[in-house]
């Protein structure tokens, strides 16, 4: 049966070939529903108000903190820090626990394959500090060599940062293995890893991932944008220093020196996205109701024929790992020598929506060699007429640009 | 339940848009040029390098190199031809002329006048590709503008709010 129906803009909008989905997954109406259900009962500002509308508004944010958790793997609620979403999670970890940590000499490891919003707060930790950035290099379809990243591990390293599932290649790297050689090689490091892409579209249990920090997005996982969360190691969340000052975070304020709210409120200061917590815990509810193994297994059904499809169009290259099991429902690629965008413009006129250009990933495509590509990706509510759509647009757009 | 239409789509995709993107007219470095500018489009990673070669206050050579879209290649190709042999105000006049046709403020019957241009007149109903459109015509732009004694500058591409 279609999940169309259940998403209102892919409802409203037959036709509509969503494949950019890494992007931003659309909204089920479940979610929808319950942020308008929380501001027409239950708002009012949290923690603040001594009546019991704030109250009400209190326990809807606690409550959506510990549906996400949940969902999540996480058995601590009060490790689950709010943020905007990946970048600003990551941000806070860099900063917050970077700065005081992180020297002259020290070195940061990462991949070659990461987000800018799990490289650039790095890169420029390191400029401040006199740190080295160390980049482990792929294989050539888009792999984490262990032995490769193994090397690069010291104990001067301070960080290992890496992403669980590639945005830009789809690549699903053995998170338990890296942390592994991290703790056995770097026994000073901080293990993060950036789940914005793997949260949304496999069973993640972060407590069993033996990482320190853990961050994802809540708009690539059916849920509102400006609403994601940082899980963190609960001894190392206590002994670092705010992110960001103001209301909320504080326990005392004197005119000279302030303490420090408990966890997790020490780290958002300012008044909460209530309604975007209730939005991202009923796009839990709709996850699970589905269940992520389902997810799982209906995007590899897609997957499958994509690439199958596209690899026998001619001169189509296909970026990432060959093996589906290495895969989530990203697909990478480029058509002969047709620039990305141009190849977008065409789908689009198909009602084919995908990705064009570097994919916040600009060190990736360094080492691709190439300016851009195209990328379409699934979710549960991708069907296979969308994939079918997508490879008549790439054969029409060859036509068009008339490459053989 | 799209805007976008077939007629708009080959409006864009003119056969000179096409030709020269397979075959990019003045794609060359030019020695001994008195101006050069690197542009970018931090957007879409397109990249454009520009020689400018000057006769007194006339453009008597403009090549360029790089990476990009159809759109930006063939408008940095039809660029070089139309400006060649202009003055530098003549050359920034008729930016301001491309801008407007690209921009959709042109009044009905202008584009005739544009030339060999008028095939980027389409890219007005793409509001997101008139910054592949111009990438090449701010980069000039930064050129003639610059000082004699400038020969590189880095160009950090069309404002962000262009087309948007």
């Amino acid at each position: 049966m279609s999940r169309r129906a259940d998403f209102p803009l892919l409802a409203n909008t037959p036709g509509l070939h969503y494949l950019d989905s890494a992007a931003t997954s659309q909204k089920p109406r479940v979610v929808l529903d319950a942020i308008r259900d929380y501001y027409e009962r239950d708002n009012a500002n949290p923690h603040r108000g001594a009546y019991d509308l704030s109250a009400r508004a209190t326990q809807r944010y606690a409550d959506a903190r510990a549906r996400i958790a949940r969902f999540a793997g996480v058995a601590d609620p009060d490790t689950l820090i709010f943020t905007r979403g990946t970048t600003e999670a990551l941000n806070l970890v860099a900063t917050a626990w970077g700065r005081e940590h992180v020297g002259r000499g020290d070195e940061i490891v990462l991949t070659g394959m990461e987000h800018h919003a799990n490289f650039v707060p790095w890169q420029q930790l390191a400029l401040a500090a006199g740190a080295r950035l160390r980049i482990c290099e792929l294989t050539g379809d888009g792999r984490i060599d262990l032995d490769r990243f193994a090397s690069l591990l010291s104990a001067k390293t301070k960080v290992v940062a890496f992403n669980h599932v590639s945005n830009a290649l789809g690549t699903i790297n053995p998170v338990r293995e890296i942390a592994a050689l991290a703790r056995q090689r770097s026994p000073e490091a901080i293990v993060v890893c950036d789940g914005a892409q793997s949260v949304p579209h496999l069973p993640v249990r972060v407590d069993d991932l033996d990482v320190d920090f853990y961050a994802f997005s809540g708009h690539k996982m059916c849920g509102p944008m400006g609403v994601g969360a940082v899980v963190g190691r609960r001894a190392l969340l206590e002994k670092m220093p705010p992110y960001q000052m103001g209301g909320d975070m504080i326990e005392f304020v004197g005119d000279d020196r302030s303490t420090w709210n408990v966890l997790p409120h020490k780290f958002e200061a300012g008044t909460p996205n209530v309604a975007g917590a209730v939005g991202l815990a009923a796009a839990c509810d709709y996850l699970d109701g589905v269940g992520m193994d389902a997810v799982r297994a209906h995007e590899l059904e897609l997957l499958q024929p994509m690439i199958a499809k596209l690899s026998a169009v001619e001169g189509v290259r296909i970026f990432g790992p060959r093996d589906l099991a290495l895969r989530s429902g990203v697909v990478s690629f480029n058509v002969a020598d047709i620039h990305p965008h141009d190849l977008s413009t065409v789908l689009d006129h198909d009602g084919v929506c995908i990705r064009a250009g570097h994919h916040c990933a600009q060190p990736l495509m360094r080492r691709l060699n190439v300016p851009a590509t195209a990328r379409a990706s699934v979710y549960l509510y991708s069907e296979a007429a969308d994939v079918d759509a997508l490879v008549a647009g790439v054969r029409r757009a060859k036509e068009m640009f008339a490459v053989s | 339940m799209t805007a976008l239409t077939m007629a708009n789509l080959e409006a864009l995709y003119q056969e000179v848009i096409l030709d020269h993107n397979r075959k990019p007219r003045n794609f060359r470095e030019i020695e001994n040029a008195d101006r050069r500018i690197e542009g970018r489009n931090p957007l879409c990673g397109d990249e454009i390098t520009l020689w400018v070669k000057l006769d007194g206050d006339r453009v008597s050579d403009v090549g360029f190199k790089g990476t990009g879209c159809a759109v930006s290649k063939s408008s940095a190709s039809l660029m070089t031809a139309a400006v060649k042999g202009k003055t530098i105000a003549e050359a920034l006049a008729l930016f301001e002329r491309f801008h407007e046709m690209i921009t959709g403020k042109m009044p009905e019957g202008e584009r005739e006048k544009m030339g060999s241009l008028a095939a980027l007149g389409g890219v007005s109903r793409f509001p997101i590709r008139v910054k592949c459109a111009s990438l090449s015509w701010h980069a000039l732009k930064s050129a003639l503008e610059q000082g004699p004694a400038e020969i590189t500058t880095d160009f950090e591409g069309p404002p962000q709010t262009e087309g948007a």
